[in-house]
């Protein structure tokens, strides 16, 4: 009887535990494949799905200066100007402003000055930026407001925040319109000490009033947060203010054309006070409820939920402006379909999900199964993705292809090059045998073979400072740098190391060795190497120098001793990179101007390159309108420093990037950062799609059962039979 | 007991002390303040000015260890070192360098951490014991030799490519689970199938091997061959006699890292896209964050320790030979 019931018992539990699991995966997987992260209510939202692979370290648009923080700030702030998506060269347009500022120009008098005034006689410029009525903040806790009109959360006592461990814990939330004043209070938090923004020395020494204010706030730095604010409040900065409701007016020091630019970053998004106020409430920084962490923007999206260690979402803003999809383009647009949405609301999606992906394997596998819309390509894949065609151009490969992926391709503005010491004894300054050593190593360092090698021949040689697609910067035989290369049947052509063996010898190097003490040629280059993939890097370098018989001691170290190094001035070669703040020749050349010098300066001049004239040029050039006088000018830069060679150019990275069918409006847009609003998606297809992809394969499942009680039974089998057999 | 256990918390105490100075003085040989600094302003256009005021901000604008400029206790306690150092020992976190509160992360994320770790730690701990028996069983046969030679393949094997393998199988080629990825409550289960599975099926090999060796000891012991004698079946002697007498080795490699399972496994999580606490620690130290480092480093102290007092304890609840005094 006991045997019977504890096996009906066994029974009851078996077909418990069966329909248990069935339910789990009945309730966990849905109409949603198996394979999928997403929850099956979600397959055919407007949602873009994404990913990151770096935490963004701060949301506050007053600290933010990197790429990764980017991607999410940009949806989210809007400064007064933005970047056209379509058109090139890149041009500023306006965001919340209602046009591009035009600058007006004062001497040292107060007198108005014309708009070709020359830099010297312009003593101040000032930038009247108007914004557009209307535009209204995201919805906020810190907005909200009693019946009254008291703020409901900006007096919270620490009991009033129990329970609230996010910002979505407020149950009531508001809004209220955007204003000049918020702009104004935006740039006085780059100047505030606590502020810790990168760009406050930058600024004061443009605009106006700007040191004395940071001076100002210095005394403030010990104050409670909410003490801070007030004074913040409360304090005026000289170049910089609200004429009306709508308009606000930047006062700099001389003329600074580039200021436009950083009209078009996060740094000069505009912050409504309320948000400050709510963040610095005692309690809230213990609950991680900082600004950092949760913007407040008048953007297309808001970020309703960030957890950066699982993903991050932005959600359309109900409250967007309406701003409308770009109906001017490029010659061949409207033919490429890029201009179809010409006129639409903005933004095109409801949602974009992003996930961490630390990994490029699971994140490429996942772009494969249908999971991300886009993806870039990792080396470890791009074999997989990319073939070169006869022409030499990569194309997708034929499964890229079976599977309706599109690839889209542009040169970054960047720049990765080798730079000498130029305070350096040996390899450094101006002196003409240290300058032909430094032209013969140019040709003998063969980045065509590194572009190849390392980066998939993702990457265009440089020839100058200035990328492709930046005023200044001159395609074919005009273009080529005529130290290193020779213009051959319509192609540069890198010059043959006969040529740099005779510079060597110029130089008083024959052969390597040094002619003044008979020993061989021995320099050293700083190398930041973290680990066993660098060796190949660290070894192609040693046998670029090899070929000119030049001894190359690789002194590898870390990224912190690496950087002082270069503020020392200690080091002799180096290889370092530069990505543009904006798409102006004086954002590349500025990194080649004496002023700048890393050593005497701890500017951003990291080979310590100081040539008068070119200084000096540089200092016109800056001032300038794009035309063809800039133009001659930026030649002759360009031409003093390929003489010098204080770097080898290295070279301009191209970006990869791959996109579904059902991803609409991807479109290459180095410098603009806020391109999610233009993106619209299929996702009926892509739901379809999805499915027919990750289809779930039932016969290993099967398999391994059988596999697994062909093992079981013969081995239960195995145990009764030996327990049962006797001794002898 | 309780006199014991509180001797060995009490012994504790100066080998926090040492661990923590040991973390501040390596981290800050690598890392200056000035680095701190930088890191967290960012590659461009950081002024010298910019880094004083931050370090002043964040409280590393004070001597690392000895402030020569103060007076009597002052000396040791306006230090970098004290100042960020002495409320650990009151479990008080305090803030990450990028203004974050460490006690709310650690809490947040050594959840998902547990979910993988715990099911990982039980099921492979059942398969391997139990695997274990069953080659012990047959030990000296065929079925012993080839375990052997399977297991032995099996730990020379990366884990790297358990989990390459497993993702490429279970979720590229047969679509059954997603390759990475996490959700809360209920919804996490199907994320943690695979990670699951490759953590049980990675640990075999070392884990059967261990328990074999454990096992195969015992079953030589005198007490054994007196169960066979008394007519015990092979099954009994094994699990109830062989197994009990070889749990005090086996929980000490069990119990000693309970604790720890909070802690996370950094390459599961990073490839299967967990949000544990596995890379808060690595993290930390390529973001150059002390306040997360020291504040990881100390709590990884205190619970290996505190695994260290619950194996000593386990031994008298499995051997009523042991007593703590």
């Amino acid at each position: 009887m006991s045997g019977t019931g504890s096996s009906k018992k066994g029974l009851r539990g078996s077909r418990l535990m069966s329909a248990l699991s069935l339910l789990i995966l009945l309730s966990g997987c849905g109409d949603a494949s198996w394979n999928s992260p997403y929850p099956a209510t979600d397959a055919v939202s407007q949602t873009v799905y994404s990913s990151f692979d770096e935490r963004p370290k701060h949301l506050d648009p007053a600290r933010s200066y990197s790429v990764n923080e980017n991607v999410f700030l940009a949806q989210i702030y809007e400064p007064p100007l933005q970047y056209h998506f379509l058109l090139r060269p890149y041009r500023l347009t306006p965001l919340s402003a209602v046009e591009v500022p035009v600058p007006s120009y004062f001497d040292a008098a107060g007198n108005p000055l014309p708009a070709d005034a020359p830099a010297s006689e312009i003593a101040r410029s000032d930038y009247l930026i108007r914004i557009q009525p209307g535009i209204r903040f995201q919805p906020h806790p810190a907005f909200a407001v009693d019946a009254e009109g008291r703020h409901r959360y900006h007096a919270l006592s620490p009991s009033d925040l129990t329970g609230i461990n996010r910002l979505a814990d407020f149950p009531e939330t508001g809004s209220r319109e955007l204003t000049a004043e918020d702009f104004v209070y935006q740039i006085k938090r780059l100047a505030a000490p606590w502020t810790h923004s990168p760009i406050a020395g930058l600024m004061q020494q443009h605009i106006r009033g700007f040191q004395a204010l940071a001076e100002q706030l210095a005394t403030a730095a010990g104050q409670a947060p909410l003490e801070q604010i007030a004074t913040l409040r409360a304090s005026s900065l000289e170049g910089v203010e609200a004429l009306d409701r709508y308009s606000f007016r930047i006062s700099l020091t001389g003329k600074y054309p580039q200021f436009a630019y950083w009209l078009a970053m996060p740094f000069f998004a505009p912050m409504p006070w309320e948000a400050e106020v709510f963040y610095a409430q005692p309690g809230m920084a213990e609950r991680n409820i900082t600004l950092d962490w949760y913007p407040v923007g008048t953007g297309p999206f808001m970020l309703s939920e960030n957890n950066p260690n699982l993903r991050m979402v932005l959600t359309r803003n109900p409250h967007f402006h309406g701003e409308t999809y770009p109906t001017e383009g490029m010659p061949g647009d409207r033919e490429s379909g890029i201009l179809d949405d010409a006129g639409k609301p903005l933004p095109l999606i409801d949602h974009a999900i992003y996930s961490l992906e630390k990994e490029s394997i699971p994140r490429w596998n996942k772009f494969l199964q249908g999971y991300y819309d886009s993806s870039g390509i990792s080396s470890d894949a791009f074999d997989q993705a990319i073939q070169i065609d006869s022409q030499g151009e990569p194309i997708l490969t034929e499964a890229m292809r079976e599977q309706g992926i599109s690839l889209l391709t542009s040169v970054e503005p960047s720049i990765f090059y080798l730079g000498f010491n130029m305070l350096d004894p040996v390899i450094g300054g101006d002196s003409p045998r240290a300058r032909l050593l430094r032209r013969a190593i140019s040709i003998a360092v063969d980045f065509e073979e590194f572009i190849s090698i390392f980066a998939n021949g993702r990457g265009l040689v440089a020839q100058s400072p200035i990328p492709p697609g930046i005023f200044g910067h001159r395609e074919g035989e005009s273009g080529i740098n005529p130290f290193v290369y020779e213009w051959r049947q319509g192609h540069a052509v890198r010059r043959s190391l006969d040529e740099a063996r005779v510079l060597m010898e110029q130089a008083g190097y024959p052969g390597g060795m040094d002619r003044e003490t008979g020993r061989a040629l021995t320099i050293n280059y700083e190398a930041v190497a973290t680990g066993p993939d660098d060796r190949a890097r660290l070894n192609w370098i040693r046998k670029q120098f090899a070929k000119l018989g030049i001894e190359l001691v690789i002194r590898s170290t870390d990224y912190n001793r690496f950087q002082d190094k270069l503020r020392n001035g200690t080091g002799q070669v180096f290889m370092f990179g530069w990505n543009a703040d904006y798409p102006d020749p004086e954002n590349f050349l500025f990194l080649l101007y004496g002023p700048h010098g890393k050593v005497k300066y701890q500017g951003e001049n990291a080979a310590n390159y100081a040539n008068p004239e070119f200084d000096r040029l540089f200092d016109e050039m800056k001032f300038m309108e794009d035309g063809p006088e800039r133009q001659a000018i930026l030649d002759r830069l360009v031409e003093i420093a390929r003489t010098d060679a204080p770097w080898i150019w290295g070279f301009h990275p191209k970006a990869f990037s791959l996109h579904h069918q059902w991803m609409h409006n991807a479109h290459p847009n180095q410098m603009a950062n806020n391109t999610l609003k233009y993106r619209r998606i299929d996702p009926a297809l892509r739901e379809q799609l999805r499915h027919d992809w990750n289809r779930p394969i039932l016969w290993p499942l099967w398999a391994g059962a059988g596999l697994l009680v062909l093992l079981i039974v013969p081995a239960w089998w195995l145990v009764r039979r030996r327990e049962r057999s006797t001794a002898l | 007991m309780t006199a014991y256990i509180l001797r060995r918390l009490l012994y504790a105490v100066p080998i926090l002390i040492g661990v923590n100075l040991l973390t501040f003085v390596l981290f800050f040989v690598v890392n200056s303040p000035d680095d701190m600094a930088r890191m967290h302003l960012g590659e461009k256009r950081v002024t010298e000015e910019a880094v004083q005021g931050w370090k002043a901000a964040h409280g590393y604008d004070r001597p690392l260890l000895y402030n020569a400029e103060a007076s009597g206790m002052a000396r040791l306690t306006e230090t970098i070192f004290f100042e960020k150092s002495a409320r650990l020992f009151a479990f008080q976190f305090g803030s990450s360098d990028d203004g974050r509160d460490i006690g709310y992360d650690i809490s947040q994320r050594m959840w998902p951490s547990l979910a993988i770790a715990v099911p990982v730690l039980l099921v492979g701990l059942a398969f391997n014991i139990s695997y274990a028996l069953f080659i012990v069983f047959f030990r000296a046969t065929y079925v012993d030799i080839g375990s052997v030679v399977l297991l032995v393949a099996m730990l020379s094997i990366s884990s790297l490519f358990y989990i390459i393998g497993g993702q490429f199988l279970l979720s590229k080629v047969f679509h059954l689970a997603p390759i990475s990825g996490y959700d809360t409550g209920l919804h996490a289960w199907k994320f943690l199938i695979l990670p699951v599975i490759v953590g049980v099926i990675g640990g075999i090999g070392a884990g059967t091997r261990w328990y074999r060796t454990l096992f195969l000891e015992e079953v030589g012991k005198d007490y054994v061959r007196t169960a066979r004698a008394k007519g015990l079946s092979e099954r009994l002697v094994l699990f109830r006699h062989v197994l009990g007498n070889a749990l005090i080795p086996i929980l000490t490699g069990v119990v000693v890292v309970l604790p720890l399972l909070f802690m996370g496994s950094l390459i599961t999580e990073s490839f299967f896209g967990i949000p544990g606490l596995g890379s808060y620690t690595i993290d930390a130290i390529s973001n150059q964050d002390f306040a997360i480092v020291r504040a990881m480093v100390f709590l990884g102290a205190v619970l290996y320790i505190l695994g260290l007092i619950l194996t000593d304890i386990s031994y008298t609840l499995v051997d009523p030979r042991v007593r703590l005094q």
